[in-house]
Formats: C-alpha cells, sequence, structure tokens
C-alpha cells in the first residue's frame, strides 16, 4: 500500500500545515504498513524536494513546471493526475487548505473518485482506516469510510495533526517528475495577492483577548463586550460573521481567514466554536467560553465555561473583575 | 447573464441535534429547517448580477418535499423559476455523487454561470461547486468574495488564509463558490412572496436525471464528539458564576 502526501508551497514558502498531513500519512503508515511518497509541485521546488527528504518517508516527487509556479486548478489537477496514474497510490493525502479546496476534489472526480474532506482523525480499525470529520458545523463528529476502488483522496484540518511530531530520518534522493501542461489548458488566470486589512493593531501580542460572535446579536451590544475588555486588559476580537456585518473591522477577526492568536486568556462569548474559528485560538493558554448552547462545539476546547446568557454574565463578570482588582 | 443558483436547506442553526442510536443523519422530526447561509449570499450575487447584465436565475435545490421552501425563498427575493430534486435520502449520497444529481439537472439549463455557497452548514463537504465544475467541464473558482462581470469573462476577488485575498480571471461559462460576507442579502417582500406563488418549480427525481450513483465514500455513524479537554463548567446564578471564574483565572489558571 502506498500513501501520496501532497504538500503546499508557495514561492518557496511552506505551508507549514503540509507537516501536519505527513504525521497524519506517517501514522497511518505505521498502522497499516504503507510507504510513503511526498511530492511538492512548483516552478523550481528542489530545495524544497531536499528537505522534504530529511523526513522518514520512501521516495520524495518533485513536480517543476513553469505553468505550476502559480497556483491554477487547472494546472495543478492536471499536474496532479499524471503523477497519480503513473505513481499509483491507494491514498492521497493533503492539507486542508483553502488551495487544495479549490482543486482537490476536481483532481478526485476526474478520476471518477471520491475525496473525503477536512478530515479531524484518523484511525485504523478492523483493516481499514476510519477518517473522522465534523458535521453540523462541529455539533457532531462523523466517521467515514472509503467504498469502491483506490485512489482514496482526503484532506486533514490545520492542527489535526502536529507538524512538529513528523518523523524525520529520511534516506530518500529525491526524483523529478516530468508533467505535459500546455498554456491553453489553464483556463483561470491568477493575477496579484494583496492584503485589504490596514493591521493596526496586531492580536497576536495580545496577552488577553475578549472575542464576541453572533451571540451578540446587535452592534450597539458591542460596548458590554468593550467594557468588559477594557478591565481585564485585553483587546476586542470577534469571529467571522461580526467583522463580515462590519461591527468590527477585519483586522479583529480570529480564524483560518483572519488572525491566528495564542494569548494566555481568551474569552469566546456567543461564539459557537465552528472549526474555521477555533484553528485561530485554541492555541490560547486558557481558554473561557460564555454560552447558552450547553452542547456548542466551543466547550470542547474550552477550560473554563458558563453556559448561560451573556447579557447577564459579561456585565456581571465586568463587575467582579473591577471589584478584584 | 442566465445564472443557476444552488441552495440547499439545512437544519436550523438553533435547533437542537438528536443523533439516533449508530445512526449517520439526525433525526428530523421536531426540527425547524432553513436556507443554508452561505447560498444566501450566493442567492444575492445572483440576483444583483441578473439586475445588472439582464437575464434569469433559477433556483436548484435537492432534498425531500421540505427543501422547497429554500426554492421558495429564492423565488420570493427575486428568482424566476426553480427545480426541486426530490430526494428523501439525498443525505446518504457522497459528495459527488450528490455533485452528479445536481450537475445533471444544472445540464438541462441554459446558463452561463453556476453559482453555490462555499459550504453547506449540515455535511459540510466544501466540495460541491468544484465537483459541479468538473462535471460540467467548466472552469471555476472559490471562496469568492467580489464578482466583476465583462465582455464574457469574470474578475474575481478571492480569499486566501489570514487575510489574504487574490484576484483572478476566467471565462464564462463557469462556477463560482460564493463565502459568506460577499454582499448583504436583501429581505423578501410582501409583494415578492405573493408574486414567488405563481412562480413555477420543476420536479425532478433522481430516475428522471438519469443518475446512478455508487458511493465513494460512507458516513458509518455520526455522533457528539468526545471533549478534547476537561471543561470545568462554573454554575451559579451569574453573579455566582462570574466571580468563580475570577477567582479560578486568578489562582488557579493564574492569568489574571
Ligand atoms: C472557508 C471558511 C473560512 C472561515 N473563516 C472563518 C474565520 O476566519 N473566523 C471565523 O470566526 N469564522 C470563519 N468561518 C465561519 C465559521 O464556519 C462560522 O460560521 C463562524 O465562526 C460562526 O460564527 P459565530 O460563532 O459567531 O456564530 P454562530 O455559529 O451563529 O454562533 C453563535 C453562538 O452564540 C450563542 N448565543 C446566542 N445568543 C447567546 C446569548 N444571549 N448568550 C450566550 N450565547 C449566545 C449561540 O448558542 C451560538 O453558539 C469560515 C468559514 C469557511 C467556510
Ligand atoms: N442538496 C443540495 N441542493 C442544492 N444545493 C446543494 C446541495 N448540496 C450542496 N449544495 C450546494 O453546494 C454548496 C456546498 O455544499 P457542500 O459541498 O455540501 O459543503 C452549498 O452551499 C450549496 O450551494
Amino acid at each position: 500500500m502506498k500513501i501520496l502526501v501532497v504538500t503546499e508551497q508557495r514561492d518557496g514558502q511552506w505551508n507549514r500545515a503540509s507537516f501536519e498531513t505527513l504525521t497524519a500519512a506517517q501514522q497511518a503508515a505505521r498502522a497499516t504498513g504503507a510507504s510513503i511518497t511526498a511530492v511538492v509541485a512548483g516552478k523550481s521546488v528542489g530545495s524544497l524536494a531536499k528537505e522534504l527528504a530529511a523526513y522518514k518517508v520512501a521516495e520524495v516527487l518533485a513536480i517543476e513546471h513553469d505553468l505550476l509556479e502559480k497556483y491554477t486548478p487547472d494546472g495543478y489537477t492536471l499536474a496532479l493526475k499524471q503523477v497519480i496514474t503513473e505513481a499509483r497510490p491507494d491514498f492521497i493525502f493533503f492539507p486542508h487548505t483553502y488551495q487544495v479546496r479549490d482543486f482537490a476534489p476536481k483532481l478526485a472526480a476526474s478520476l471518477g473518485r471520491g475525496m473525503i474532506a477536512d478530515c479531524v482523525g484518523l484511525r485504523y480499525e478492523n483493516g481499514h482506516l476510519v477518517f473522522v470529520r465534523q458535521m453540523f458545523q462541529g455539533k457532531t463528529a462523523a466517521d467515514v469510510i472509503f467504498q469502491g476502488d483506490a485512489p482514496w483522496f482526503a484532506s486533514f484540518q490545520a492542527g489535526a495533526f502536529r507538524g512538529d511530531q513528523a518523523e524525520t530520518g529520511g534516506s530518500a534522493a529525491p526524483r523529478n517528475v516530468n508533467v505535459d501542461l500546455k498554456p491553453e489548458q489553464i483556463r483561470t488566470k491568477p493575477l496579484e495577492l494583496f492584503r485589504e486589512a490596514k493591521q493596526a493593531v496586531d492580536l497576536t501580542q495580545a496577552p488577553i483577548i475578549v472575542a464576541i460572535g453572533r451571540g451578540i446579536k446587535e452592534p450597539t451590544n458591542i460596548p458590554l463586550a468593550e467594557k468588559l475588555a477594557q478591565t481585564i486588559g485585553g483587546e476586542i476580537a470577534a469571529s467571522r460573521p461580526i467583522c463580515d456585518e462590519g461591527w468590527l473591522p477585519m483586522e479583529r477577526q480570529i480564524g483560518s481567514s483572519g488572525q491566528t492568536v495564542a494569548p494566555k486568556l481568551y474569552l469566546a462569548i456567543g461564539i459557537s466554536g465552528a472549526i474555521q474559528h477555533v484553528v485561530g485560538m485554541k492555541g490560547s493558554r486558557t481558554i473561557v467560553a460564555i454560552n447558552k448552547d450547553a452542547n456548542a462545539p466551543i466547550f470542547e476546547v474550552a477550560d473554563y465555561g458558563i453556559v448561560g446568557d451573556l447579557f447577564e454574565i459579561v456585565p456581571a463578570l465586568t463587575e467582579e473583575l473591577a471589584k478584584s482588582k | 447573464m442566465n445564472i443557476v443558483v444552488c441552495v440547499k436547506q439545512v437544519p436550523a442553526k438553533d435547533a437542537p441535534l438528536a443523533i439516533p442510536e449508530g445512526a449517520a443523519w439526525i433525526r428530523e422530526t421536531d426540527i425547524g429547517f432553513e436556507l443554508n447561509e452561505p447560498d444566501g449570499y450566493a442567492l444575492e450575487e445572483a440576483l444583483r448580477l441578473k439586475e445588472k447584465h439582464g437575464g434569469e436565475v433559477v433556483a436548484v435545490s435537492m432534498g425531500p418535499e421540505r427543501s422547497k421552501q429554500a426554492i421558495k425563498e429564492a423565488l420570493a427575493k427575486g428568482a424566476e423559476r426553480g427545480v426541486h430534486i426530490s430526494d428523501d435520502k439525498f443525505y446518504e449520497l457522497d459528495p459527488l455523487g450528490s455533485a452528479r444529481c445536481l450537475a445533471a439537472a444544472i445540464k438541462r439549463e441554459k446558463f452561463d454561470l453556476v453559482l453555490t455557497g462555499l459550504q453547506s452548514d449540515d455535511h459540510g463537504f466544501g466540495q460541491t461547486g468544484v465537483l459541479l465544475a468538473e462535471l460540467l467541464g467548466l472552469p471555476h473558482a472559490t471562496i469568492i468574495m467580489q464578482i466583476d462581470a465583462a465582455d464574457g469573462r469574470l474578475k474575481l476577488k478571492r480569499e486566501l488564509e489570514a487575510g489574504w485575498f487574490q484576484w483572478v480571471e476566467l471565462p464564462l461559462p463557469a462556477v463560482l463558490s460564493i463565502q459568506s460576507g460577499i454582499n448583504k442579502p436583501r429581505y423578501a417582500t410582501l409583494k415578492g412572496i405573493m408574486a414567488a406563488k405563481k412562480k413555477e418549480i420543476a420536479t425532478l427525481t433522481r430516475a428522471e436525471l438519469g443518475v446512478t450513483v455508487s458511493p465513494t465514500q460512507r458516513i458509518e455513524r455520526i455522533y457528539v464528539p468526545k471533549k478534547t479537554k476537561k471543561t470545568e463548567i462554573l454554575t451559579g446564578t451569574a453573579k455566582e458564576a462570574a466571580a468563580k471564574l475570577v477567582e479560578k483565572l486568578k489562582h488557579e489558571a493564574r492569568v489574571l
């Protein structure tokens, strides 16, 4: 059995989630006796391929082509399809990045195969791999298994495995593989990358963060949380819907499309705990959740929780904090 | 510009979910359903493009009878027609099977653009738009935050991770997955709701579409996830719970 790990880089910089997926693959390989082939694609990726070869993998493939310099779904699909057809892996593992979700399902479908995306766990049970993913916005987990013929495609959510646990000690010499790509096969034209947020605040440096979610209901209620933030000496932040509404600037958004923070204290107020939010804050030292729904997924990562109405709890907490000073 | 927009009906945000023992889907009785939130943004974007460039908007939804409500909402907001793929067991489909059914229905339409939401709040496959593009043989882009259409081409703002964006261009026809927050969805007016009553909703079944699916994956069971951390729940009145929390943060966690 063979597992192909598709890594991700942009302009020669790794997406670190690649190594988390490598850890997942190594774990699967230990259970199943599979061998691992790691792949890196781009315009010139020789040095990245060498880095990969330091990890415990059986084989490293470097796919180099001018048309892979900038990511396009067509270019990546066509290139990887050729590599998969040649390498004949049983499983293809990806990090669940925004780039992967943009092309990997297409790649799988182009081979008539399916993908289990956004997995948060992996087990070996009764002779097969069981993939764990979330459903219903994290309110339930699901055990999913593949059906039909290989190859089988899966992607792993950021933080589901630890990249620093990827085993090194490999001795495979990277091998270049040629792919056939023509400009006219690529229908999308990638243009410039840019940032919008002014980044006037650097939330990554804040020791305490008071984050609000849709439970706050109205922008006129935000001062309630701001007062708490002031009293506790923290910065205010939010889940995506609050920033989408323009109630707080986007630079204060926590999560996969916003900031990733790890303060010593993170208070999540009226935030359900969707995975795209949690990946941006679960590294916090102490997490407090205030939510009226005892089953909200945020409680899965919280150290302390208060189940109740934030409109009662937040003022009470502000008062207690002021008193204790 | 003729636009097909895929709208899915999902359990309401605050619906208490009950999972029958060993089941792969929730118990549907006694809970409310609503339009999948990202699809509301996709619908709004479709309506705005139509208002600017002309054409019609067709809302497609697959699911049991109840999912017609998602189509009716689209019609009330200004979509011209609806297509309901009637399927009581749609939740047993894998992402590819589900996309095959939707693609078969979309192929019957004359369209320039297909819009989907980025992700459904129930299955959360996050794959359907990309799969539709492959099955329809069209270019695509996902996580879209802005659409500018001119001369048969689209200029699109794609969201990337950590506050980054990218412009991309592609030719029509195409498939786009729309990210939440791209616009401010309108509310249906009373006039719109009345007008919707006269609009057509065609019904199709999987058999009529001629789709046979062989699943590539199967959900064995769903369950409430195990906690990874031991959460200490602080109880009492708001004041009591708050006082306990301050105490804990000071002397146990030592973060204050
Ligand atoms: C590709 C992608 C990227 C994304 N990126 C991000 C991101 O960077 N950051 C992000 O946050 N999200 C992101 N999301 C969205 C994410 O999936 C969730 O939709 C979002 O995090 C939900 O925000 P919320 O918790 O504020 O709202 P909801 O999920 O609506 O939760 C509101 C919570 O408030 C509670 N509540 C309501 N009233 C009260 C009350 N009176 N007292 C106490 N509690 C109350 C409810 O019980 C509920 O748990 C992304 C999604 C996708 C698909
Ligand atoms: N049963 C369905 N009926 C209509 N549209 C759907 C259906 N399933 C998925 N979609 C569309 O595909 C998007 C992504 O869904 P998913 O791939 O399940 O995350 C949704 O936001 C919808 O626009």
